[in-house]
């Protein structure tokens, strides 16, 4: 197990820049994930770290040793491929001692590792049967194994999940946590959805055309994002965002919205009279209210049974609300939203950084 | 009649029947008659009558015939090797990431798309005594004092016409395993980068492997080409030296056609069946999907 520290690290592809500069730390046993939308660079960084892509600029640190020029193999990572990569020509059992093999590992050793490893994925029964033999869950595990019996400093993962289907998604989700629990192996998880990165992360990196947006714990993310694309980005459904203009002055300090809506300040929000401002609230942070909140047209009611999203208009803009309880509007309705002051938020308009304070 | 065009069976073979027409009239008939004249002793002009084994048991005997055997089996040999070792090599080198990749792709087909009669031209001004470019060079470079006769020496003729073919056939083989690399994913050797493999035991254990069904299927049909091939040693050397470069197929058509004995010519042509089936008996085993290959089974 091993800290990885990424420093200052860019990357051109020709003359193209994809990674302009990006300070990652991850401490040692923790599980980092990557997050951004498609593109934005997590592959290529993850690659970076792996040794497939070489470093443009910048310093790559695996237990405390720069290896921009160690080649990969010499790095003690092991990393698990979007389509895994698993050698179509060899068993289960040999996909998995076929780096122990090229190491020149004794018989014995080998077998009792990718035995010892397939007890962990349950994967025992599957050992002499063909990569194409096996369904995708059962693949994603053998890729796993892969890694595991090497017993690496890190492991890297690039989207590992996202060839599987909803609920095995899920599934596989919880397991790579659990299993994540009992090795404490040092990880660095890529992928673009945001649920994943939530439920599975010590830290999550939110990235964006090739610069890191925010990094943090998953409820700091979502507690205090530091700019609009953070605070739109984590978080299901995504955070409404409302465009006003901050008033101070006599009274509360509140938002002029369109259509002359207003609605207070969070109380923690600090700007000037007159900015323009948009106005954060998340969908489950909005309440009925009996005439004193927002009001807002209903567009959409869409009950999933456990709760109840509704899609309205609010000064011109579209907005979700989700409630735990049912309600039985009907599109046209006028009703009244509140949304929570204290976990609402505020950004400049013309910077998208936030307006809150601590 | 109605109720027969209903019947699948019937309309399956009523289908087929055009496909099956095609094929015996342009297939089995010309197989099926060459065999048989070699069981006669037609001569050109005079329908033949059966005489049984005696054209093979004449062919067995004879000196030239022989011969023949001998430098088909040299000739398909020693070039289907080489033109399997360059071909691979050629196909690993333009699957790489190299600036104008198309344009050395397209390079490398130059010789296939040539006609091979122009071909087999070009390559007897190579090889001509007098003339030759090979020797011109050599001697400037001096490396020979004397111009190498080519294609007046049995030893040289056979290794010249094995280069000629090998260059007319390498192209054939480099883009069909080209084809099959390209269908290998980058990152299996990504993986196996990862698992600490050097290139050369990536080569070993990814590529090749992975490789094998389509190099299976391509020197299939490279042995079968040189093996029958008649163009380039009919142009090139018309069999001589001495018989040096006669193929089963040049020798054939020589005793058919310029010597008139179509019963014998055809004994000889009908002799390279059993080689070319055992050949394709080989690759068909060879070919059987591998237990990798196949489908999930649960
Ligand atoms: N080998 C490459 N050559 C040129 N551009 C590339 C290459 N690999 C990735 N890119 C570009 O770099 C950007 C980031 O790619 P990637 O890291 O794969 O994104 P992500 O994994 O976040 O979806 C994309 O715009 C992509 O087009
Ligand atoms: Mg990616």
């Amino acid at each position: 197990m091993a800290a990885v520290s990424i420093r200052n690290v860019k990357k051109h592809f020709g003359t193209t820049p994809v990674i302009h500069g990006v300070d990652i730390e991850i401490a040692d046993g923790e599980f980092t994930v990557l997050v951004g939308p498609s593109g934005c660079g997590k592959s290529t960084l993850l690659r970076m770290i792996a040794g497939l892509e070489e470093i443009s600029a910048g310093d790559i640190a695996i237990g405390g040793r720069v290896v921009n020029d160690v080649p990969p193999k010499e790095r003690d990572i092991a990393m698990v491929f979007q389509n895994y990569a698993l050698y179509p020509h060899m068993k289960v059992r040999d996909n998995m001692a076929f780096s122990m093999l090229l190491a020149k590992r004794p018989k014995a050793e080998i077998e009792a590792r990718v035995m010892k490893a397939a007890g962990i994925l349950g994967l025992d029964q599957l050992l002499d049967r063909y990569p194409r033999q096996l369904s995708g869950g059962q693949r994603q595990r053998v890729a796993m194994g892969r890694c595991i019996v090497r017993d690496p400093q890190v492991f890297l993962f690039d989207e590992p999940l996202s060839n599987l289907d909803a609920k095995l998604r899920v599934a596989m989700r919880t397991e790579l946590k659990e299993l994540h629990q009992r090795l404490k192996t040092t990880s660095i998880y890529v992928t673009h959805d945001q649920i994943e990165a939530m439920t599975m992360a010590d830290q999550i990196v939110v990235m964006r055309d090739g610069i890191v947006e925010q990094r943090g714990r998953p409820l700091e993310l979502y507690d205090h994002p530091e700019n609009i694309f953070v605070a739109g980005f984590i978080g299901s459904p995504a955070m409404n965002f409302l465009p006003g203009t901050l008033k101070l002055g006599a009274g509360a300090a509140h938002v002029a919205l369109a259509e002359g809506v207003t609605v207070p300040a969070p109380p923690k929000a600090r700007g000037e009279n007159g900015q323009k401002v948009i106005y954060g609230v998340r969908p489950e942070h909005l309440t009925m209210a009996n005439g004193t909140g927002l009001p807002a047209t209903v567009v959409v009611v869409e009950p999933t049974g456990a709760d109840t999203q509704v899609f309205a208009r609010v000064g011109g803009v579209e907005i979700t609300a989700v409630f735990r309880e049912r309600h039985a509007f009907h599109a046209g309705e006028t009703i009244s939203l509140a949304p929570d002051a204290g976990r609402s938020h505020l950004f400049d308009a013309e910077s998208g950084k936030t307006l809150m304070e601590g | 009649m109605q109720k027969l065009l209903n019947n699948r069976h019937f309309l399956g073979l009523l289908f087929m029947l055009p496909a099956g027409v095609l094929l015996l009239v342009f297939l089995t008939y010309p197989l099926g008659l060459g065999t048989w004249l070699g069981f006669t002793d037609a001569k050109l002009g005079r329908e033949g009558v059966w005489v049984g084994f005696d054209n093979f048991i004449y062919l067995i005997g004879d000196g030239v015939a022989q011969l023949s055997l001998f430098n088909t089996l040299f000739y398909t040999a020693f070039a289907s090797v080489a033109k399997f070792v360059l071909g691979l090599w050629l196909a690993l080198l333009l699957n790489r990431n190299l600036p104008f990749k198309s344009f050395f792709r397209a390079v490398v087909l130059l010789p296939f798309i040539v006609p091979t009669a122009l071909s087999a031209i070009a390559f007897w001004w190579l090889y001509d005594a007098q003339f030759s470019v090979i020797s011109w060079t050599l001697t400037r470079m001096g490396l020979i004092t004397q111009y190498i006769d080519f294609l007046g020496d049995p030893w040289n003729a056979r290794f010249s016409a094995v280069a000629a073919n090998i260059w007319r056939g390498v192209p054939f083989v480099a883009i069909c395993l080209l084809a099959g690399l390209q269908t290998i994913s980058p990152s299996l050797y990504e993986a196996a980068a990862l698992d600490g493999a050097t290139p050369w035991q990536r080569f070993r254990w990814v590529t090749l492997p992975l490789l094998t069904p389509i190099i299976a299927v391509v020197m299939t049909f490279s042995v079968l080409f040189t093996f029958t091939d008649f163009q380039l040693i009919y142009v090139l050397t018309r069999g001589g030296p001495l018989n040096a470069t006669h193929l089963m197929a040049t020798l054939s058509f020589q005793r058919a056609i310029s010597g008139g004995s179509l019963g014998e010519g055809a004994a000889l042509a009908t002799l390279m069946i059993p080689f070319l089936l055992a050949a394709i008996l080989f690759s068909y085993f060879g070919l059987q999907r591998r237990a990798w290959q196949q489908g999930g089974k649960d």
